[in-house]
């Protein structure tokens, strides 16, 4: 499987995921630039990390959304290539119009950062076909613009095709019906909040981050 | 000529910020404060032919994010 994953500045979970990605598909990923205009050739799987884009200048993801590259990713969404955005890079996807609704400051207001429980409410899509239904998974969040929200039909439209793919299994930032990822449409671009980059190996206290990487490869190669 | 860009949260939708300031307020002893909303303020100095829909062109592209928060455009000639 031939990855990619987008750099911005600011983004600081670029190397965890290349690392994650490596590991799970024996190939390192290509790093791109924010500032490129194009993709590798046929890459199969495009992941847009976590950190703080331009400082999340604006509003978090706002100025990584209009960036060159993120018209390249567009466009790719629209062919049907599967994509990761994880914290920032689900901040990403809802500013360029991939994903419904917006992330918001937690309705805590402080910085959240541990490992939570999720609920997988949709083992069906290309992410989650490493999970079982209704399973409860382990999985680190750090961040601090997590909490998802939208307007009543839009979540009502999620639930019911089943668009809701991660749930909290706890209060963690006052997201609506406690989404913490969802998939687009189409079924190819996923935004979550919590790092299945930071649950890869034993030392990371969770491996449950794994399998969303291994079901990817399973169903994308 | 100058305009300045009023953004504010859509009503309904939750502030945790507003709700930290009105939280200070009360802690300095400000009684009688309501509610808090907290938005941004941003000014734009432009070629004098820019039109109206252009600078709400840059506001639904970029200066708003419209599934959470309204903008005001304020046009001004001088200052």
């Amino acid at each position: 499987m031939k990855t990619a994953v987008i750099v911005f500045p600011g983004s600081n979970c670029d190397r965890d995921l290349a690392v994650a990605l490596k590991q799970v598909t024996g190939r390192a990923p290509a790093m791109v630039w924010h500032r490129d205009t194009e993709l590798p050739d046929g890459v199969d799987f495009i992941g847009i990390p976590g950190g703080f884009s331009y400082g999340d200048y604006l509003r978090s993801g706002a100025m990584a959304a209009r960036s060159p590259i993120v018209r390249a990713v567009v466009d790719a969404a629209n062919r049907g290539v599967p994509i990761l955005g994880v914290c920032n890079g689900f901040q990403v996807l809802t500013e360029a119009g991939l994903l419904p609704g917006a992330l918001m400051r937690n309705a805590g207001i402080n910085f959240v950062s541990r490992p939570v429980k999720l609920t997988v409410e949709n083992s069906q899509t290309l992410f989650s076909s490493g999970y079982e239904q209704g399973e409860t998974i382990r999985i680190p969040v750090a961040h601090h613009d997590g909490n998802y929200q939208a307007d009543e039909a839009t979540l009502d439209r999620l639930e019911a095709s089943g668009r809701v793919v991660f749930r909290y299994a706890e209060e963690v930032n006052g997201s609506a019906r406690r989404i913490a990822g969802i998939v687009n449409d189409a079924g190819n671009v996923l935004g979550m909040m919590p790092h299945p980059e930071r649950a890869i190996e034993s030392a990371h206290g969770s491996t449950d981050g794994r399998r969303l990487f291994e079901g990817l490869l399973e169903t994308v190669a | 000529m100058k305009a300045r860009v009023f953004i504010t949260l859509k009503p309904g939708v939750l502030d945790p910020q507003g709700k930290a300031i009105h939280h200070a307020l009360e802690g300095l002893g400000f009684s009688g404060v309501n509610d808090v909303r907290a938005g941004k303020l941003i000014e734009l100095d432009l070629a004098d032919n820019t039109s109206d829909s252009d600078i709400e062109d840059m506001c639904r592209k970029l200066l708003a994010n419209t599934v959470i928060e309204n903008f005001r455009i304020e046009r001004s000639a001088d200052a």
